[in-house]
């Protein structure tokens, strides 16, 4: 670790991580970087702690690892709240509510977001949830309820996205869709830390970091 | 363009309520679990009138306190099982807003019924007439404080697999002065003393409440979700 980097331009950077949960190491001082620009695929069977990694990274989950965790060269810790102004985060489960509609999970997910509701039809309608928007939530298919959470993507103004299994329920249309907006996303500047067993077929390199290895 | 926190109150309460009146037969469990229990009273006692209003303050009281404390546990939980809960723990929007949402529909939806119907039971057990402003006023306020404590123990539990009983053993303690001067208020006013000072007793712990509880209730969900 003696690389001079410009700390600036780390966005994420991860100092001998390590978990243990339920008395089994998921993973051991893995370290990595990931700037502005960059794409970091987290990799590795179930079980091997990928989500419960995404969740440090997305300061879900603040106890029980061992490690430093910093953001801009500094802890985590200390600029959380800049750090959460500025993160985009998709968990395993997508916070859909089933009981509003496509409209009101994205127009509420903007108000976390602390944004002022702005249209959010036009963003539906990139995810292929045109006509769809005063649908309750429970009408639609697993792949449609994913696409509410993902239309997030085109809202959003973070520039660190963490996207815990994307794809999933995803066609294959709307995965190249996706993948399209991610190169979009860090040619920009932006970074992108995403968990998927898929390699991603597009023309930008990729950092991998593969759990459950030793 | 940044938002208020007065006005991201304002969108989380809204979002609540809708929430909660797509599915409203589950919102009313409590208040017919209100109504049903308070009923099977006069059935059990017997229909002695004497005995019946000398129990009435008690009666009322505990009910209501059990019928909120059932709807305590579901508080939090859709929200931790579908992920949001975790966005709201990242969110740029303090989480104790987010909470205090939270706990205002809980009232909303259990408390204010409860209160509103309460005149209705109260006669049912023939409580004096004199009783009735104590008791809705005790209720009102008293049930503003229950939401509160009961949200400490919801959020503290939400991650465990069966909370339920442990809810109850958190929360039923902090409960007890509750009860003690919202019956003690209604009793009062039935014996025709002055039951302004109960309530007022009771108002303290609203205050009390509303400025600290947010923030118990926000440590209790991050140590739930945090793990």
């Amino acid at each position: 670790m003696t690389t001079m980097t410009d700390n600036t331009a780390i966005c994420i950077e991860a100092r001998d991580l390590s978990l243990e949960r339920d008395g089994r190491q998921l993973f051991s001082a893995i370290n990595f970087q990931v700037l502005a620009g960059e794409i970091l695929q987290v990799d590795g069977d179930n079980g091997a702690g990928k989500t419960s990694l995404l969740r440090i990274l997305a300061g879900v989950s603040r106890l029980g690892y061992a490690g430093q965790l910093l953001t801009g060269g500094q802890p985590l810790a200390e600029v959380r709240s800049q750090y959460n102004e500025n993160l985009l985060y998709i968990g395993h489960n997508s916070a859909v509510k089933t009981t509003l509609t496509a409209q009101e999970n994205l127009a509420w997910s903007q108000s976390l977001a602390a944004r002022q509701s702005i249209d959010v039809s036009s963003a539906l309608a990139k995810v292929g949830l045109y006509g769809y928007e005063q649908v309750l939530c429970q009408n639609l298919s697993a792949g449609q309820q994913r696409r509410v959470a993902l239309a997030r993507l085109y809202l959003s103004s973070a520039s660190v996205w963490i996207l815990d299994e994307p794809f999933t329920a995803i066609d294959k249309r709307g995965v190249a869709q996706l993948e399209a907006l991610f190169v979009e996303h860090v040619k920009g500047g932006g970074t992108l830390v995403l968990a998927t067993h898929q390699a991603l077929a597009i023309d930008y390199p990729v950092q991998t970091l593969v759990l459950g290895e030793s | 363009m940044q938002m208020s926190y007065f006005h991201f109150y304002k969108t989380a309460l809204r979002r609540e309520l809708l929430m909660a009146l797509r599915r409203l037969s589950e919102v009313a469990n409590p208040l017919m679990f209100f109504v049903l229990v308070v009923a099977l009273f006069p059935l059990g006692i017997g229909p002695d009138p004497k005995q019946l209003a000398q129990f009435a303050p008690g009666i009322l009281w505990i009910v209501a306190l059990l019928a909120s404390l059932l709807a305590t546990d579901g508080v939090f939980q859709s929200d931790y099982q579908d992920g949001s809960l975790e966005q709201m723990l990242i969110s740029p929007m303090p989480l104790t807003l987010t909470v205090l949402a939270k706990v205002t529909t809980h009232w909303l939806l259990t408390g204010l019924p409860l209160t509103l119907i309460s005149p209705l039971m109260a006669l049912l057990l023939q409580l004096p007439t004199e009783g009735m402003i104590a008791l809705m006023a005790s209720l009102a306020i008293g049930t503003g404080v229950l939401s509160l404590l009961g949200a400490i123990g919801a959020g503290l539990t939400v991650g465990l697999k069966r909370g339920g009983v442990l809810v109850s053993l958190l929360i039923l303690p902090l409960y007890i002065p509750v009860l003690i001067f919202g019956s003690g208020a209604v009793q009062a006013a039935v014996q025709g003393f002055a039951y302004q000072s109960h309530l007022a007793v009771l108002g303290g712990f609203l205050c009390i409440a509303v400025a600290l509880a947010p923030f118990a209730i926000s440590a209790g969900v991050r140590i739930s979700v945090e793990n």
